[in-house]
């Protein structure tokens, strides 16, 4: 069995919401997968209910081959919330340690743990800090120590980025890597789409409880392009016209193109060097995630839909 | 190590280790006793010291009346009513004719300032004490023979005991009041102070986000478990604290007393009660005292109290401590929401508190017995009962009873509080109502 989680049909409804309905999905071992979807899509429902928090009105879960066993199974999962969640009066060192012993470590494999991470984050000398004492940053740190000590097959991460500093960031994504790489399935949820573009392999897009997307960035890019060029030339003729493409879009001598319905990218530069221009670069756009995502989600009320009413 | 023993043992550490529990467990007992003898001490300086001209148209009352430094009663030749007050006097009673077979004889008292209670009837005992010397010595006894008699009646003390068994077995209601009082006021501080830690403790871990944390590792049952078994640990050492600090202190104290004193009181303990050669007095002021108080301490029960304070303090708590923290589980980033919220459940601690005062006057009536059985009010009241005597005042089926629906209480107040608290710590900004919340306690999960 190649895959850490499947879900099938989940369905959990509240009184004044359908939270989530009917989604299924699988995760890849060793993948490094995004969840994403617009606030109250839906997103947090469907991790409790991964997690074990939350229990499913009907629909399967599946982890690493077998049924879910919430008792037993979290041992193998770290869970990151969105907020930070510490205790603020703990002392670090004490509580990545707590929080370690109820994943089920002993108390010096924890120990062993916890110094090799500080270590490896440069959080050393902050063992005898209060939570408190602690910027944002340096929180977040902390917390994200605390969800991976426990070497755990799959890593759930909500916002993991949000208040670091690029340096803090890198830090981060460099041992995201480095954890998909030794095996473990990392599960990414964020708003951030530049940063789903450039760490995750699979994604899933959730919208008002129901699946919108899946599959790898690359698929989903191909799926969604628009056929877009971007063209630079040495010059630009005043009029440049073809029966191959539009000018969508042009900042002094580049120009992004869109190539008409029938036509390909040899026409294009078929017709270019027919009207003997210099072509410097000449290269697909695809749309980013960012733009795939509001085109889908916008309009749709995701926000407001707690205050819609659920049809039997 | 079992998850739900780590969780005690955080919330234990954390709140034993810090400095503000040292300080409040040390200086508490020392508080209690200051308080003690400060309004003694007060109620004593504040008496009413009067100093009381009289004019008797008898001329018996002069040198009949016991006259003290608080309550002097003087007999100057020339002053009335309308001059006392400048001669420094701060009262003027006048006393009539007064006919030995008339009937009652009313006095008047004028004064400035209006006699307390307690001044009035130590005045009119002083009065009917003196006027009933003097017909006993109109009637033929001798002002000596009065004199002794009176001394020798001072020594005549009620000694109470009641049906233990196959014997009798000496009580003492003042002891129990105070026993029955100190106890019951002693839990419903405890309950207010650690039910409102738990409280807080649960509004924490949800303000910050820590139950969503926590709640990825364990079971919400267990966190709020360990939480409730931490903190009531907590009181547990603390009263264990304090009672040996009790103890030290009174053996300290014992140190300071000299130690021929401490020899009467032990030969009065061991004659118990009377000194050889006869009558107590034989023994010094101080001895007496200290045996006196040492010999009434004794009269109590005091194994079996403990063991009950121990009992209903634990049951009370764990009791009231679940429903604290189902009201901490659903609140949100507004403490006005826990004020309002923790109402209901601090009006019955409160009125259990009232029926307490009353029960431990009079500990026999139906409310006392019922409030002592139900398991609301059963901590506080049936503590103050207990001090009354078992199987005496309470008979071993209603201790029984109450003990059985205590722990039935809390048992049904956790069960309920763990399914609110589960679905309530990880609610945020909706601000949740009390049919929301039954409808979560009564839900078949």
């Amino acid at each position: 069995m190649n895959k850490i989680l499947e879900l099938s049909n989940l369905k959990k409804y509240y009184a004044t919401q359908k939270a989530v309905d009917d989604i299924s999905f699988s995760i890849e071992k060793g993948s490094i997968f995004g969840l994403l979807g617009p606030n109250g899509a839906g997103k947090t429902t469907l991790l409790r209910m991964i997690t074990g928090i939350f229990y499913p009105d009907s629909g399967d879960i599946r982890f690493d081959g077998k049924t879910f066993d919430p008792e037993n199974d979290i041992i193998k999962i770290g869970y990151m919330p969105e907020e930070r969640g510490l205790y603020k009066k703990m002392k670090i060192g004490e509580q990545a340690l707590y929080l370690a012993q109820l994943k089920g470590l002993s108390r010096s494999e924890a120990m062993t743990k916890i110094k090799f991470w500080f270590k490896r984050l440069e959080m050393e000398t902050w063992w005898n800090k209060k939570v408190e004492d602690l910027s944002k940053g340096m929180s977040q740190k902390l917390q994200f120590v605390t969800t991976v000590l426990h070497e755990p097959k799959l890593i759930i991460l909500d916002e993991p980025f949000s208040g670091l500093d690029p340096v803090n960031a890198n830090l981060i994504k460099d041992e995201i890597y480095g954890l998909a790489q030794r095996g473990s399935t990392i599960i990414f949820s964020t708003h951030r789409m530049e940063q789903v573009e450039e760490i995750c392999d699979h994604i899933v897009l959730v919208n008002l409880g129901k699946k919108i997307l899946d599959g790898t960035v690359a698929n989903i890019k191909q799926q969604f392009k628009e056929n877009k060029f971007a063209i630079q030339l040495g010059e630009v003729p005043a009029n440049l016209t073809a029966a191959s493409f539009d000018i969508a879009d042009q900042k002094a001598n580049r120009l992004t193109v869109k190539i008409k319905e029938g036509y390909r990218s040899n026409d294009v530069l078929q017709h270019l060097l027919q009207q003997n221009l210099t072509i410097e670069a000449f290269h697909e756009v695809l749309p980013s995630l960012n733009e795939i995502f509001i085109n889908l989600v916008e309009g749709t009320r995701a926000t407001s839909r707690a205050f819609q009413p659920v049809n039997p | 190590m079992n998850k739900t023993l780590l969780i005690i043992q955080r919330e234990y550490l954390t709140r034993v280790k810090n400095k503000r529990f040292v300080l409040t467990t040390i200086l508490m007992p020392l508080l209690i006793v200051a308080l003690i003898a400060g309004t003694t001490f007060l109620s004593i300086k504040g008496k009413d010291e009067r100093k009381i001209a009289v004019i008797d148209q008898n001329g018996f009352f002069k040198g009949n009346i016991k006259s003290t430094k608080a309550l002097a009663f003087e007999f100057p030749a020339d002053v009335d009513t309308s001059n006392y007050l400048q001669k420094g006097y701060s009262d003027i009673i006048l006393i009539p004719k007064f006919d030995a077979t008339g009937g009652k004889m009313n006095y008047l008292i004028r004064s400035k300032k209006r006699i307390s209670i307690t001044t009035e009837s130590a005045i009119s005992e002083r009065i009917n004490a003196a006027i009933e010397d003097n017909m006993l010595q109109t009637a033929g006894i001798d002002k000596a023979q009065l004199d002794s008699i009176h001394m020798q009646s001072q020594y005549a003390e009620l000694k109470a005991v009641e049906e233990n068994g196959e014997g009798v077995k000496e009580s003492n209601a003042g002891l129990s009041y105070g026993i029955g009082f100190g106890s019951g006021m002693l839990i419903y501080i405890t309950m207010f102070i650690y039910g409102a830690m738990v409280m807080r403790g649960v509004m924490e871990e949800k303000t910050n986000r820590i139950a969503e944390v926590m709640v990825s590792s364990v079971k919400p049952f267990q966190l709020m478990a360990g939480k409730i078994i931490g903190i009531g640990a907590v009181g547990l050492t603390q009263f264990l604290m304090w009672i040996i600090l009790i103890i030290g202190l009174t053996t300290a104290a014992q140190a300071f007393v000299p130690h021929d004193v401490m020899e009467q009181v032990k030969t009065l303990q061991q004659a118990n009660g009377q000194m050889p050669g006869g009558g107590m007095a034989q023994a010094g002021d101080a001895a007496q005292q200290i045996y006196k108080m040492q010999h009434t301490f004794s009269t109590a029960n005091w194994p079996v109290i403990i063991l009950c304070f121990i009992f209903y303090f634990l049951g009370g708590y764990l009791f009231y401590a679940a429903l604290f923290a189902a009201v901490g589980s659903v609140v949100n980033e507004d403490p006005q929401d826990a004020q309002s919220l923790m109402l209901p459940i601090t009006m019955p601690i409160i009125f259990s508190f009232i029926i307490m005062t009353n029960a431990v006057q009079d500990p026999s009536t139906p409310m006392a017995v019922w409030a002592s059985i139900i398991p609301f009010s059963s901590p506080m009241v049936m503590m103050a009962r207990i001090a009354y005597g078992i199987p005496g005042t309470v008979p071993y089926w209603q201790l029984g009873l109450s003990m059985l629906s205590l722990i039935g209480g809390f048992l049904l107040t956790t069960w309920l509080s763990a399914k609110i608290y589960r679905t309530g710590i990880l609610m945020y900004g909706k601000k949740v109502s009390w049919k929301e919340m039954f409808k979560w306690a009564f839900r078949k999960n």
